[in-house]
């Protein structure tokens, strides 16, 4: 597939890191050289120094031959008028943009054929919010992750001491929960995947990966952990962009505090948010965290674009009592060495939105991407397509599909009601049936198959298992 | 130590997929019946044998390469394939030294040209098979062409391309993975040599002397299967065919792959290098045809013209083939010729030398340093094309050109103290450094460099290396801080 991604910022070269080791051709296209050269020397791609807008360097850059243009730069007007010139003058098939003004993606026809023709647009802002929002509503959550619309999701948490599970085997699960189906999609101990079996037992400190209906999380999580009390105070550093969407989607159902240091700004947040209370300091300063209780706060995000304030400021309010501790930070490196350490969740905001963007590149019909444990595994929404004949998988039972050595299908979505001309990339309807398959479970068409994998070499292949013969039209 | 283990396995892969090479020889001497097929398929075993041998001994410490690693895996891939490609020459010639058969492999492979081996007419077909094939394969490059065949060369591709491919400025890729860049050069290249196989066919060679000149022709190379070199063919002809295809491969791949993707012979006339090479070079031939005729060396202008534009091309684009002896020429018109060879090439061309980019580059910054004189206060920033040369590319040619000055320079020292004359020992250095091949005196293209005592070949190797491998990617391995850890 021939790429161009606009924009060599955070989210533009995670996205070309992630793309480039799957036979892709991409080019990448910024007007700051210097960051380019670095990319160039470490991945293995063209790149193009220039303004993205300009028709000449979208053509040096390979627009008249390429398959999908991704807009990531840090301009919204920049990404907007690029998806139309390569739609207007190369005819380019594909297109994303990066929007974060979330007030344009409120008017769907400004983003169609006629007027910007950005296919996707993706807000990597509102997918940080989102996912941050979601470990706040499951307090011991690692990550939680949501497949079919929704109706599913994979869950991440710590087991500890005390929890119903611990110290017994996996099959017993099912005699704490009768009514549940929850299914154990992987285990990793000390950082090492443990295959899970019906006789594993679960140690305390394993990380354990478990999918459910979405309803079902919380009794599940009771399983594996002590009840964790709800959060009820949540103190936020830095009220930047992704810190005030945090905020003002928590505001009106905890007590938010909101620390930010520049004085225009806090005013700003001050105007923009209802409920929560801005305080205008340095979020480092432990005068001021002792001030606001810190030691009272269920939760405490720090969400600066800065990864050392974060990091510093995360490890005080920790020192000083706070519940859970959970830092924005952008250097891959600083992720795996805090995360499970003294910072309870260590986010990468490039891991966590780039799984939006990269169902776009997937061959077949992929619903959602996950990337779970910093990019050592991978979890795949995919829809099952064709009959019998022409595809691998529908009409089978799982035990008689090929063995992909480390990667297994965790659970199904059936909609209730045969679909009828179903759009790609629908999410089933709500009604639909959540399956934890067995080795005899038969998948049929228009099933949204979710798969776990240990690792993303997998993902080609289990793509093209999926992938519907030449016989299906 | 340990460090060296990476680069050992990826060499062990290098050299067995370079012992493939040896089926040419092979069925060249089955099809010429000159019985030494045996020859070349033992070494076909021993270099498979010993690249198998490396590569399962340090399978266990592979990893991705990393950029120190590939200067060293292109040196040693260079000395190691030299030395691998001797075996079946020091198998047919009993009497030949392993220096005098490794300074034959090497002068092949670096596309230099000058030859320790006389006899050439009578020698077996597959002996000249193999050195013709020796000439095409270094032309490019054969970390190139491991780059374009081979994908464990993953990432590191990039650093070991650089390290081998010609120019100051190599950051620019034709296609977005370098495997496809090198893919790319390699089907432009190949292209090239059989068009010019069949065009020398057409010219009146046999088909045997058509596949070895254009495998010497296109590389730059200059190897003939002849000693008179080209003379021995006297033909206006041939001589045309040659010219073009050596000023094919003076230039840049890059370009010729633009030109044949957008189908458009427009690129050639944009790029700079192309019409600084075009310009020197016809002017230079003008002007030796008619420093010839002037000074009476033929007796009419159409010889004059003939010779004066064959060899005055040959040398100056670095092949090297020759139509006359034309150290035989007043003393002006050789020492000329070496000066020309000395940069008329591309960049990412099969030519050495300095290179016409970085001439352009320092021509242009001499003027600029002039202009500032006058100007004090003027904004003035080197061109080539429309696009601006950053100041740091600046500085790399200059920082180039004195080593590359300074190499030619110790080159000539060590073959002075060696007991050679001032006049060999320049043509030598400068012939060797800039891959020509024919020297000055009794190294001229009559001659060849049989007389060399030991030392003196080794001195001429190590030089044919520096110039092949643009002298920094060598030197960088001599320097204190690329062996501390």
């Amino acid at each position: 597939m021939k790429i161009i991604i606009l924009g060599a910022g955070q989210v533009g070269s995670s996205a070309a890191e992630s793309l480039v080791s799957e036979a892709n051709d991409i080019t990448v296209v910024d007007t700051d050289a210097a960051r380019l050269a670095d990319l160039q020397e470490r991945l293995d791609l063209r790149t193009v120094t220039g303004n993205a807008v300009s028709p000449d360097i979208l053509r040096a850059a390979g627009a008249e031959d390429a398959d999908l243009l991704i807009a990531v730069t840090q301009s919204d007007q920049t990404n907007l008028c690029a998806c139309r010139i390569s739609r207007t003058l190369f005819n380019l098939p594909m297109r994303i943009a990066r929007l974060r003004a979330t007030d344009v993606m409120a008017y769907p026809e400004l983003l169609n054929d006629d007027n910007f023709a950005v296919d996707y647009a993706i807000s990597p802002e509102q997918v940080v919010t989102d996912y941050i929002v979601k470990l706040i509503e499951f307090p011991g959550s690692l990550q939680v992750l949501e497949f079919a619309g929704g109706l599913v999701s994979l869950v991440a948490v710590r087991a500890v001491e005390g929890g119903l599970l611990i110290g017994r085997p996996l099959k017993e699960i099912r005699k704490h929960l009768p009514k549940v189906d929850a299914r154990i999609a992987a285990i990793y101990r000390k950082d090492s995947p443990v295959t899970p079996t019906a006789d594993t037992v679960i140690k305390p400190d394993d990380e354990v990966f478990f999918l459910a209906a979405t309803r079902d999380i919380r009794q599940v999580m009771s399983e594996l952990r002590r009840t964790d009390k709800p959060v009820k105070r949540v103190m936020i550093a830095g009220g930047g962009n992704i810190g005030f969407r945090v905020a003002k989607a928590l505001e009106a159902r905890y007590q938010v505090k909101v620390i930010e240091t520049n004085q225009a700004r806090s005013e700003w947040l001050a105007e923009h948010l209802s409920e929560s209370l801005v305080l205008r300091g340095d979020s480092t300063d432990e005068k001021l965290l002792e001030g606001e209780n810190i030691d009272e706060m269920d939760v405490f995000l720090a969400l600066t674009n800065d990864d050392e304030n974060n990091i510093m400021s995360s490890l005080l309010a920790k020192r000083r009592g706070a519940g859970r501790v959970m830092a924005l930070i952008n250097r891959r490196s600083y992720v795996d060495l805090l995360q499970a350490g003294a910072i309870d969740v260590a986010l990468s905001p490039a891991l966590i939105s780039i799984g939006t963007l990269l169902r776009r590149v997937r061959r077949g019909d992929v619903a959602a991407v996950h990337t779970c444990r910093r990019g050592a595994a991978e979890a795949l929404e995919l829809v099952a397509h064709g009959d019998r004949k022409s595809s691998q998988v529908v009409g089978r039972r799982i035990r008689d599909l090929p063995m992909i050595e480390g990667a297994h299908i965790a659970c199904i979505v059936r909609r209730q009601s045969p679909g009828s001309g179903r759009q790609h990339g629908e999410p089933p309807p709500a009604d639909s049936q959540v399956i934890i398959p067995r080795a005899d479970t038969v998948i049929e068409a228009d099933d949204h198959v979710i798969v776990f994998l240990v690792s993303k070499r997998l993902i080609p292949r289990v793509e093209k298992l999926f992938q519907v013969g030449p016989g299906y039209l | 130590m340990a460090g060296l283990l990476p680069v050992g396995n990826v060499l062990g892969r290098l050299m067995m997929v370079f012992s493939l090479a040896y089926v040419v020889p092979i069925a060249g001497s089955f099809l010429f019946h000159d019985g030494k097929a045996a020859e070349f398929a033992w070494a076909m075993l021993v270099t498979m044998g010993a690249g198998g041998l490396l590569f399962f001994a340090t399978r266990r410490h592979y990893r991705e390469l990393k950029v120190r690693d590939g200067f060293l895996l292109v040196t040693l891939s260079w000395l190691l394939m030299g030395a691998i490609a001797a075996l079946p020459l020091n198998l047919i010639y009993s009497h030949l030294s392993f220096t005098d058969a490794f300074f034959e492999t090497i002068s092949a492979m670096t596309t230099t040209g000058a030859s320790v081996l006389s006899g050439l007419d009578h020698a077996p077909q597959s002996v000249n098979l193999w050195r013709h094939l020796l000439q095409w394969l270094g032309g490019l490059g054969i970390i190139v062409l491991a780059v374009a065949i081979l994908p464990l060369l993953g990432v590191g591709g990039m650093q070991l391309y650089r390290a081998e491919m010609p120019g100051p400025m190599k950051e620019a890729k034709l296609t977005a993975r370098i495997a496809d860049t090198a893919k790319a050069l390699y089907l432009v290249y190949a292209g090239a040599t059989l068009l010019c196989m069949v065009s020398l066919r057409v010219a009146g060679m046999s088909w045997f002397d058509a596949v070895c000149h254009a495998f010497s022709a296109v590389s730059l190379g200059g190897f003939s299967t002849r000693d008179a070199n080209v003379a021995a063919f006297d033909s206006p002809a041939i001589e045309t065919v040659l010219v073009v295809f050596m000023f094919f491969g003076a230039i840049n791949f890059g370009t010729h792959y633009l030109a044949w993707r957008g189908r458009s012979i427009r690129t050639y006339l944009l790029d700079s290098e192309v019409r600084a090479i075009l310009v020197v070079l016809v002017a230079g031939c003008l002007a030796m045809a008619a420093f010839l005729h002037s000074s009476g060396s033929y007796r009419d202008l159409s010889t004059s013209l003939r010779h004066g534009i064959f060899n005055t091309a040959s040398v100056a684009l670095g092949g090297g083939f020759a139509s006359v002896d034309y150290t035989l020429w007043p003393v002006l018109a050789p020492l000329l010729l070496l000066f020309l060879s000395s940069f008329t090439a591309s960049s990412g061309s099969t030519g050495s030398g300095i290179k016409m980019v970085r001439a352009l580059i320092l021509l242009k910054q001499g003027f600029r340093e002039l202009h500032k004189l006058l100007h004090p206060q003027a904004a003035h920033q080197v061109k080539l094309g429309h696009a601006p040369v950053p100041n740091k590319v600046v500085l790399s040619v200059l920082a180039f050109l004195f080593l590359y000055l300074a190499s030619v320079v110790g080159t000539a020292f060590i073959l002075v103290a060696t007991g050679m004359d001032l006049t060999h020992a320049l043509g030598a250095a400068l012939a060797c450094i800039n891959n020509l091949g024919p020297g000055l005196g009794t190294l001229g293209p009559a001659g060849n460099y049989g007389t060399l005592t030991d030392l003196q070949k080794w001195t001429c190797m190590f030089a044919m290396l520096l110039g092949r491998l643009e002298i920094m990617s060598v030197l960088v391995l001599f320097t204190r801080s690329f062996w501390r850890k």
